[in-house]
């Protein structure tokens, strides 16, 4: 029951599939302009890491080390496309604000490398541990990112208004930057410094280091 | 778990290495996976239509119930929905054959029988093949036009964009401008979709006094009567906006239809 | 066509603006060779694997594609993500094997990032974007060509600076993968510049 704890709460900080293991990026940045998107494509990648976790736990033990790739994308693609087509059928606004995202999650870094270095060797339920835990992990990334991004850049959280803006006679002006695409990686990397300010363990050494100069000495 | 004997435990218990597990194990993953896929867009399909067509019928009520006046005029006349009817759009007469409860426009413009081919130079807005019918929408009130609601369609930045144009009897004045559906960047374009947007287009004109048809979204503030104000960021999505609109009041869209109805009345 | 080719390089740069096969774009950027390989071998993939998906898409997958045998009510667009990780798979597969007869050194370099390519988010994005802007074949070309040329050139400029950072001071916490996203984003911020008066 520990490592089952520890399995899930690990990826959240510690082990966090986007800060250090640099997975998951990709379908990460691109919609978290709004908070509701965000979540939206958390829970989705979450369903279908544990899913797909599941499954490849499942069978692992039959099959062979040369099609496990292809055998492995191919249950992840089928996944995303049924919760594709379950988003298109019951949430159909989302689907069309999430676009070409949600069938990316197909090619996830994050999916396919929990498969590959966790699912293939691992029984069921640590695997669904692991596989909860690192959906949890990034979708904390993403709430951080899409709540900073929708308050900052347009002063609502999930579309209802939080800070009056200049627009509706208040005070806030709206950072427009939040929008676009840079503002994501502002974000994250300076919510990669603050983590590794916390957890200097996670800091990478420097290639080099300058030798002090006579002065300095 | 009851005893299987036979092929299938032998399969199982054939080395990974072996070829012909490697075959098996794709394949059947394959077929399961075909089935379930297949079966859960079969099953989904009707829903998912439905979401879409039901989202357009509410886009197109709501946003005749929200034009000033309207809802009265609808009432003394007595109608609660407006009268769909089909036009031919190259000659702009109505077309009384097809029942335009079971037209759908999607289809009939796939079908070779029922669409035409746009040539570049004659496709502002995209669209490569557009049905030779298309639904319109009247409201009429004595015998009179009251409202008439063209759906219009064409590619934005990224994504088809659809909408209603609701214009008054006067064929130039814009009642309204309402987006069904689009996929443009999220915060961006997408805030076509937004009412105070489309809310700039009521009492806009679509043509000039000589009958050029101008109506555009412009960056720099809108000033005369058939400029509307773009969303910063959006350039692109106002353009197509603006080309979709040229394409459907012009000679290959609607313009034959409205042109009629100046002439005749209705 | 031009303006197609030049806005798939910079303004929709499948890397710096919408974020696409990031992964590999921060793990391979180390070295400028390297960087270099891969982002050629990202251009050949795409070119080749953009246009394919649209006649797949188009001959076989899309509503009425088979109207020609009698069905035009079949829609096969549910398996499009599917067949398009297909052909890429196999795609990548052919280039390896061409790479290790006629380009071994490269081959070699690039080692495990061939096949990585195949997971990697951009070359399927393209593909994806393709069918849902409706692209013809020939824009299909053109687009598949510009948008690997536009990682590529992401790719490898990010590695240049990233050559240079290693000799820079900074604060622990920020060293390596954090600088790595701040470096980007400013990228990011410069290819958004380039996209006009009032942009995407």
């Amino acid at each position: 029951m520990a490592t089952f704890i520890d399995r899930l709460t690990r990826p959240l900080v510690d082990e966090n599939p986007v800060t250090l293991q640099i997975l998951g990026i990709c379908s990460a940045l691109a919609v978290t302009t709004t908070l509701a998107t965000a979540l939206t494509m958390a829970a989705a990648l979450t369903v279908v890491l544990c899913l797909s976790g599941l499954f490849i736990s499942l069978i692992r033990q039959h099959i062979p080390h040369s099609v496990r790739l292809i055998v492995q994308i191919t249950i992840i693609a089928s996944l995303v496309i049924v919760i594709d087509g379950l988003l298109r059928a019951y949430a159909f606004e989302m689907s069309r604000r999430l676009s070409v995202f949600v069938g990316l999650i197909v090619t996830n870094c994050l999916v396919l490398g929990r498969a590959e270095s966790f699912a293939m060797k691992n029984p069921v339920l640590p695997t669904l541990a692991d596989a909860l835990g690192n959906g949890m992990g990034y979708s904390l990334v993403l709430i951080v990112v899409g709540t900073l991004r929708e308050l900052l850049g347009a002063g609502t959280l999930l579309g209802r208004p939080v800070v009056a803006t200049v627009a509706e006679g208040g005070w806030f002006e709206p950072l427009a930057l939040m929008q676009r695409a840079p503002a994501a990686f502002f974000i994250l990397g300076l919510l990669v410094w603050a983590i590794r300010a916390l957890r200097r363990s996670q800091a990478e050494a420097p290639d080099y280091r300058l030798e002090a100069t006579e002065e300095e000495r | 778990m009851s005893e299987r004997t036979g092929p299938w435990r032998r399969f199982l218990g054939l080395p990974n290495t072996d070829p012909r597990k490697a075959f098996g194990v794709t394949f059947l993953v394959a077929l399961v996976c075909a089935l379930v896929v297949s079966s859960a867009s079969v099953l989904l399909k009707p829903l998912q239509d439905a979401h879409v067509e039901r989202e357009r019928q509410a886009r197109l009520a709501a946003m005749v119930a929200a034009l000033p006046a309207m809802r009265e005029l609808m009432e003394e006349a007595g109608v609660d929905a407006l009268e769909t009817r089909l036009v031919v759009l190259e000659t702009g007469d109505y077309e009384t054959a097809t029942n335009p409860a079971a037209f759908d426009p999607v289809a009939a413009a796939r079908d070779p029988a029922t669409s035409k081919e746009l040539p570049p130079e004659a496709d502002p807005a995209g669209l490569k093949r557009i049905a030779t019918l298309a639904p319109v929408h009247l409201l009429e009130r004595d015998g009179r036009l009251a409202l008439v609601v063209l759906p219009v369609s064409g590619m934005g930045y990224q994504s088809l964009i659809r909408a209603y144009l609701a214009l008054e009897p006067d064929l130039v004045t814009v009642a309204a401008l309402t987006v069904v559906e689009q996929g443009e960047t999220p915060g961006l374009g997408a805030r076509i979709e937004e009412p105070d947007w489309q809310a700039l287009w009521t009492g806009r004109r679509v043509a000039d006094d000589a009958g050029r048809v101008l109506i555009r979204v412009v960056q720099t503030p809108a000033k005369a009567p058939y400029e509307v104000d773009g969303i910063s960021g959006a350039t692109r999505t106002g353009a197509g906006i603006s080309n979709m609109l040229a394409f459907w009041l012009g000679a290959h869209g609607f313009g034959p239809f409205l042109d009629r109805l100046k002439r005749e009345g209705g | 066509m031009t303006e197609l080719l030049f806005r798939s390089i910079f303004e929709e740069n499948l890397a710096l603006s919408f974020f696409l096969g990031i992964c590999t774009f921060l793990a391979v950027s180390k070295r400028v060779e390297t960087a270099a390989g891969l982002g050629f071998a990202v251009i050949v993939v795409q070119t080749i694997t953009v246009p394919l998906n649209n006649l797949i898409q188009t001959q076989l997958l899309s509503e009425g594609a088979w109207g020609w045998v009698g069905l035009p009510e079949v829609d096969l667009g549910f398996l499009k993500l599917v067949t398009f990780i297909g052909v890429i798979a196999a795609s990548v597969q052919v280039l390896e094997m061409t790479l290790d007869r006629f380009a071994p050194l490269l081959y070699r370099a690039l080692g495990i990032f061939l096949p990585l390519i195949t997971v990697n988010c951009a070359i399927l994005g393209g593909s994806l974007f393709m069918v849902e802007r409706r692209y013809d074949f020939a824009e299909a070309v053109v687009y598949g060509f510009g948008s690997g040329a536009g990682w590529a050139l992401a790719i490898v400029t990010f590695a240049a600076i990233r050559e240079r950072l290693r000799y820079s001071d900074m604060p622990a916490g920020l060293q390596g993968l954090g600088s790595a996203f701040l470096v980007t984003g400013l990228m990011s911020l410069g290819i958004s510049a380039l996209a006009g008066a009032g942009g995407p």
